[in-house]
């Protein structure tokens, strides 16, 4: 599976395309299953497509399931003080965009 | 290797409690944490915190720490003791997988850096773990596209369980259009299972060099555009550079400095593509000759302006 160091491997821009089910952003986060569901009933993580019942999710909501699992941690926050601080950077990226 | 004062990191009494100790670690955590704060030195800031943190609030490295502790000041070359580990007993929960000191580890070894992997296998068998890196490009491999070659650094337990870094050189073909902060994925590129299964991915996170000559802010781009005053007041049509070539800019009468043009979907070729902004500067000619200081005497005399007008000066 190692490439030699003159062959050029391609790649694919994640966030544009992939949609990941529960499963997928579980493993990749290194969290339980229930964990994402809690993240998705709380509104840090949104869902994109519902298909056969099964919830999808598009490749920049692993940014922020990351995002939120640093900050539950690292800060030890729960889930609400997680979905207040996202909100909140998200507002106040905004606001600066627009200043600009 | 130097002694660590995991004390003086955290602002606490060697005594704290500790509550105490979890509320010094709440507010350094919140000032440092690398995705919220606006500190020079967070990252570094914060994890000699978790560091400290880490040690401070089990009991058991606390109370190992302290002992270890005695007779050493900050800063001082330090080495643990042979006998070193025996009658300590490390549960090894901490959960991040920051990388720690030296210093932390020839005191606790890299079993303490704990960390979530063994939790991972346990419930994804037959597939290896998914490995992250993060490279900083120039703007050209998004704008153009194009292979780069990348040298990650990649963490491994060698023959005697030491937990060492090693090269390794990857030559990839960049997406057109990549912004920062997403993730280019490499399928199978990552870690090899335990046994049977496929390999995991390895998903490299973006950032961009600072460009000479653009801001980059998500995917818009920003110049800063030196006009004379002349162009700006009158109106002009002036050469601007652009990541797709040079333009020709058309700027109205009556601009200020710091107006913003739009030249739609001229910026990072994603998609939807992101916009080109032009910030007009206003660039005022030197005085230096007598030319010049006539010019600027005679627009003086010919224009009753007070630039101060706002002021009430």
């Amino acid at each position: 599976m190692s490439p030699s160091e003159d062959q050029v491997i391609s790649g694919v821009i994640f966030e544009e395309s992939a949609l990941l089910s529960v499963k997928d952003l579980s493993r990749m986060c290194a969290v339980e299953e229930r964990h994402i569901v809690e993240y998705v009933e709380e509104g840090v993580l949104h869902v994109a497509a519902i298909d056969t019942a099964e919830w999808h999710f598009t490749g920049a909501a692993l940014r922020r399931a990351r995002l939120a699992l640093r900050l539950e941690r690292d800060l030890e926050l729960n889930l609400a003080g997680v979905a207040l601080a996202l909100e909140l950077m998200e507002e106040l990226r905004r606001e600066l965009k627009a200043r600009r | 290797m130097e002694f660590k004062d995991y004390y003086k990191v955290m602002g606490v009494a060697r005594d704290a409690t500790e509550a105490q100790i979890k509320q010094a670690y709440r507010k350094l955590a919140r000032k440092y944490h690398p995705d919220v704060s606006k500190e020079k030195d967070a990252e570094a800031r914060f994890k000699e915190v978790g560091e400290a943190y880490e040690v401070l609030k089990s009991p058991e490295k606390r109370a190992a720490y302290d002992q270890l502790g005695q007779g050493h000041a900050p800063g001082q070359e330090f080495r643990p003791p042979p006998d070193w580990g025996s009658g300590f007993e490390f549960s090894g929960a901490g959960g991040r997988d920051s990388d720690y000191s030296d210093f932390f580890e020839s005191l606790f070894g890299a079993q303490a850096r704990s960390g979530s992997g063994g939790a991972r296998g346990a419930f994804h068998r037959g597939r290896g773990e998914d490995h992250h890196a993060k490279v900083l490009l120039d703007l050209d491999a998004t704008l153009q596209g194009g292979s780069r070659q990348l040298t990650l650094r990649v963490p491994e337990v060698d023959a005697d369980g030491r937990l060492v870094s090693k090269e390794r050189v990857l030559k990839v073909q960049v997406p057109k259009g990549i912004l920062p902060g997403q993730h280019i994925r490499l399928a199978g590129q990552g870690g090899r299972p335990s046994g049977e299964g496929t390999p995991g991915d390895l998903f490299i996170e973006v950032e961009f060099q600072p460009h000479p000559l653009y801001r980059i802010d998500g995917r818009d781009l920003y110049l800063d555009l030196p006009v004379a005053p002349w162009e700006a007041a009158l109106g002009a049509t002036v050469k601007t550079p652009t990541p797709t070539g040079t333009v020709d800019l058309k700027i109205s009468p009556g601009k200020r400095a710091g107006s913003k043009l739009r030249l739609q979907g001229r910026g990072i070729p994603a998609s939807p593509p992101g916009d080109f902004y032009v910030v007009l500067q206003i660039a005022l000619p030197a005085a230096d000759d007598d030319k010049a200081k006539a010019a600027y005497a005679a627009l003086a005399a010919a224009l009753p302006f007070n630039p101060r007008a706002s002021l009430g000066v």
